[in-house]
């Protein structure tokens, strides 16, 4: 195999980010920075975020395209999350319901968001994009006047509503992470974590070779062959879109519980765009994306934020590392957005 | 003395020689026909002769032209335009929400000076509307037209459209040569009857206009003289009144056809029928079908045939359930659902869509699963059951694939390349290989040799006979080649104006065959 086919297999971005990392890596550890702790967050952060990431594979498969309305799935996870504290229960258990309160609801709401969707077909991107602002800004009336009691979840000074950022501690923090964790040298390993992403990941996998999975594969290759083989599109569409909404629901309490915090009110906008810039620098595209797209790109794109963050801030002043953050992901969205069916991002 | 001499011109696009050495004369102020089938090069010559710039982008053309006595050599419309030549197109190039005035006048606009456009140059000179309006309603006149001339052309009846087109063209006073392309398709039939009153006029006007249709009574009572091209060579010049309409069919039509005639089947019309198709209407956009009825009998080969825009291709597409349908299908005596592709794949129905490339094939997946797609989703075929899963096996899918590869002669880098990088003929294959491992009772295909070469194009007819005679599947074979359905066919339906014109023997005379594709029966023209 020759350069050029080897470059093309990679393919550009990828090559950048990879490159980019790969400097980063070696400053970091001529800077003399704790190397396993670089190495310990990049595990983390990648159990931490695949999930969310994962959730743009069926929303792509189906046809839909990348779904930056993420934050609705993300709400129907909080919501779980926020019932599983307020009812004061703690370790698994308090996961487990946070998990079987969030699936149903995001289940009915991926629904009906895919029927609103199968109405604006070829436009399901930026009305995803508008349909996200408009549910979280809707939520933020609804965390104030919600009737939870839970001294945890209201303001500490009295008076109603949720807090802004909620401790997790008590609840579920950190639950997975610890589960089965090990060491080697000072790198704690999250195993639960991984293992989380694993189990789903081969879900969306084996779902993907099953009947139904290629239906919805077809439905969203092309319309008029499905049609004229009998597949009905707009159901397809739907399938993915629940899918990808729960993914997104499960994914937010997996990243909460690590994280250690619940964040509500504006928090679930900064969701989608991190997630859809993962997967394409992973190599998806518009039209196709597969599991180890997910992979790849989680692990660039959280490298290159947990070594930039330390190494930047000592070559540079103030927050660089977030200003890099912003312009790698919204960069590698446009560039996705630029490419036609049949190239690679 | 000619006002236009085209002699000897050649064109080749791609190594696919469309036009063999073509002489065309034009006398000044007559109307000279220009006789053809779909791709006997009626386009690609007037593509050359309105200088269009798909002739130059593809390696220009061999040959001489001369326009009034000067050596003529188009390298954009604009030439032709300047010596005087006007085209009208078979798709209305007018601007919808513009009024008459504008659309007449677009870009020829009477202007008048502005004290900006002394300063900065002509671009900035004020429209003339007043001057435009009368210039406009003049070149109305000419062809009797008493429409406003301030209105929208959006919302104007078709026929009105048609008028508008001409009138910009007599509008440019230079105008020498009219081109009009299969002008009165369009319109009904008083409409027509009053463009062809207007046609004689603009001749009598010194005009000269060649006039292209596939309507022979049109083109007998209005033309002075006829060309007739025949797979790109010229048939034969003759003036009008020299020939009759059977003839001209005859010269459209006939070519000496090598059918080794793979012995045809004697079709029992009196048995039951195993498919009828009872007043179907088909709402495909550019092939609407308009009531057809139909019987065709178990294990037959039915051609399908017609000019472009008649509505033969609507047919399939409307039984599959693809276009909004109406009327009745019933197969084997029982009603079929309309509109539901569905169902009729699972009543054993399969269709090769005339769209390879949109709705035949799946292009960004491989061959294998291009192949295998729809028996998984119908018919359950290469599923493994694990658990109350269902498992695609994606080892068999490929095992079965390679067997299809060899005996299709499907030529690929292996059954896992992308269907997008398969030449059209080894496309046609894959979708053939889809239907095949589907095996359906009845077979619709449409289309099935546009753009593939002739080798790949003799594997698809025969392996269509071979299914026919194997397996006794019953074909209905849509296609734009007459000399491809009379090969194989048992039985040729020609479509007309959405509707059944004929049936004929695949061996029925040429004139047969020309006359039902321009809409008339031999006997009516005979008698």
């Amino acid at each position: 195999m020759d350069i050029k086919k080897i470059y093309e297999k990679i393919g550009f971005p990828r090559l950048i980010i990879s490159t980019f990392l790969i400097i980063l890596l070696i400053t970091a550890a001529t800077l003399k920075l704790p190397m396993s702790g670089i190495w310990q967050d990049i595990f983390t952060r990648f159990g931490m975020n695949a999930i969310l990431v994962l959730a743009m594979v069926p929303s792509i498969q189906s046809g839909i395209g990348i779904n930056f309305n993420l934050p609705l799935g993300v709400i129907f996870g909080l919501i779980g999350a926020l019932i599983s504290i307020e009812l004061g229960l703690t370790g698994f258990a308090s996961l487990f319901v946070a998990l079987i309160v969030a699936i149903p609801l995001a289940i009915i709401g991926g629904y009906l968001y895919g029927l609103m969707l199968n109405k604006v077909k070829g436009q399901e991107m930026t009305v995803g994009n508008y349909f996200g602002y408009s549910i979280v800004s809707f939520m933020c009336i609804f965390w104030l006047v919600a009737p939870f009691k839970n001294p945890e979840l209201t303001w500490a000074m009295g008076g109603s509503g949720l807090r802004v950022t909620l401790s997790m501690e008590s609840s579920m923090g950190g639950v997975l992470d610890k589960f089965l964790a090990f060491k080697i040298g000072n790198v704690v390993f999250p195993t639960g974590l991984i293992l989380t992403f694993i189990l789903l990941a081969s879900i969306v996998w084996v779902f993907s070779k099953s009947k139904k999975g290629t239906a919805m594969i077809v439905a969203g290759s092309s319309e008029a062959f499905a049609a004229s083989n009998g597949v009905n599109v707009d159901k397809q569409r739907i399938i993915g879109i629940v899918l990808s909404t729960v993914l997104a629901a499960i994914g937010i309490i997996i990243y909460s519980q690590s994280f250690g915090f619940l964040q509500l009110y504006n928090a679930p906008l900064y969701v989608a765009l991190p997630a859809a810039a993962s997967i394409l620098i992973g190599g998806a595209t518009l039209q196709k994306a597969k599991i180890i797209h997910v992979i790849i790109g989680t692990f660039l794109f959280q490298g290159l934020l947990v070594v930039a963050l330390p190494v930047i801030n000592i070559l540079s002043e103030g927050s660089m590392a977030e200003i890099i953050r912003i312009i790698i992901s919204n960069g590698i969205i446009l560039y996705a957005l630029t490419r036609k069916a049949g190239e690679a991002a | 003395m000619s006002l236009l001499q085209m002699e000897n011109i050649s064109k080749t696009y791609s190594g696919n020689q469309v036009l063999k050495s073509v002489t065309l004369n034009i006398k000044a102020g007559e109307i000279h026909g220009l006789l053809g089938e779909n791709g006997a090069g009626k386009s690609t010559l007037m593509n050359i002769l309105f200088g269009m710039p798909v002739i130059h982008s593809t390696g220009g053309f061999e040959g001489n032209m001369t326009f009034d006595g000067k050596p003529y050599l188009p390298k954009t419309p604009m030439d032709a335009m300047k010596m005087g030549i006007g085209m009208v197109h078979q798709e209305f190039m007018l601007i919808p929400g513009f009024t008459i005035t504008e659309n007449i006048k677009l870009n020829r606009e009477n202007t008048k000076d502005t004290f900006l456009s002394k300063i900065i140059g002509p671009k900035l000179e004020k429209l003339d509307l007043p001057k435009m309006k009368e210039e406009s309603k003049e070149a109305l006149n000419k062809l009797n037209m008493t429409v406003d001339e301030y209105l929208p052309v959006a919302g104007l009846p078709v026929g009105y459209m048609q008028f508008i087109e001409i009138a910009r063209e007599i509008d440019k006073t230079n105008l020498k040569l009219l081109i009009l392309d299969e002008p009165t398709a369009v319109l009904t039939e008083s409409e027509a009857a009053q463009f062809l009153e207007v046609i004689k006029n603009l001749s009598n006007m010194g005009i000269a206009i060649l006039f292209i249709t596939h309507r022979l009574d049109e083109i007998k009572q209005v033309t002075d003289s006829i060309t007739v091209l025949r797979d790109g060579s010229l048939v034969k010049s003759i003036e009008t009144k020299n020939v009759d309409i059977v003839e001209m069919a005859r010269l459209m039509v006939g070519r000496e056809i090598s059918f080794e005639t793979s012995n045809k089947k004697e079709i029992d019309l009196d048995e039951k029928p195993f498919l009828e198709l009872k007043d179907l209407y088909v709402n495909m956009p550019g092939e609407k079908v308009k009531g057809v009825n139909l019987k065709i009998q178990k294990g037959e080969i039915l051609g399908l045939g017609g000019l472009a825009g008649q509505g033969k291709i609507g047919i399939s597409n409307g039984i599959m359930g693809l276009y909004p349908t109406q009327g009745t299908i019933l197969k084997d005596g029982k009603e079929m659902p309309l509109n539901n592709p569905r169902e009729m794949l699972n009543n054993s129905i399969a269709f090769l869509s005339e769209d390879r490339k949109g709705v035949g094939l799946l292009l960004d997946e491989p061959i294998d699963f291009n192949i295998a797609y729809t028996s998984i989703e119908i018919q359950e075929k290469f599923i493994k059951n694990i658990g109350p899963l269902k498992i695609v096996n994606g080892k068999e899918i490929k095992s079965h694939a390679n067997k299809m590869i060899e005996d299709l002669d499907i030529r690929c880098t292996g059954s896992n390349q992308y269907t997008r990088f398969l030449s059209g003929g080894n496309q046609q294959k894959v979708c053939i290989a889809r239907a095949l491992t589907l095996n359906p009772e009845i077979l619709l295909v449409s289309e099935p040799t546009r753009g593939i070469d002739i080798g790949a194009k003799k594997l698809v007819l025969d392996t269509l006979v071979k299914l026919n005679k194997e397996l006794n599947m019953t074909i209905i074979i849509t296609s734009s080649e007459l000399a491809e359905l009379r090969q194989i066919s048992d039985r040729i339906a020609i479509i007309t104006e959405g509707k059944v014109q004929s049936i004929l023997p695949p061996d029925a005379s040429d004139e047969a065959f020309g006359l039902a594709m321009a809409g008339k029966d031999i006997s009516e023209v005979v008698d």
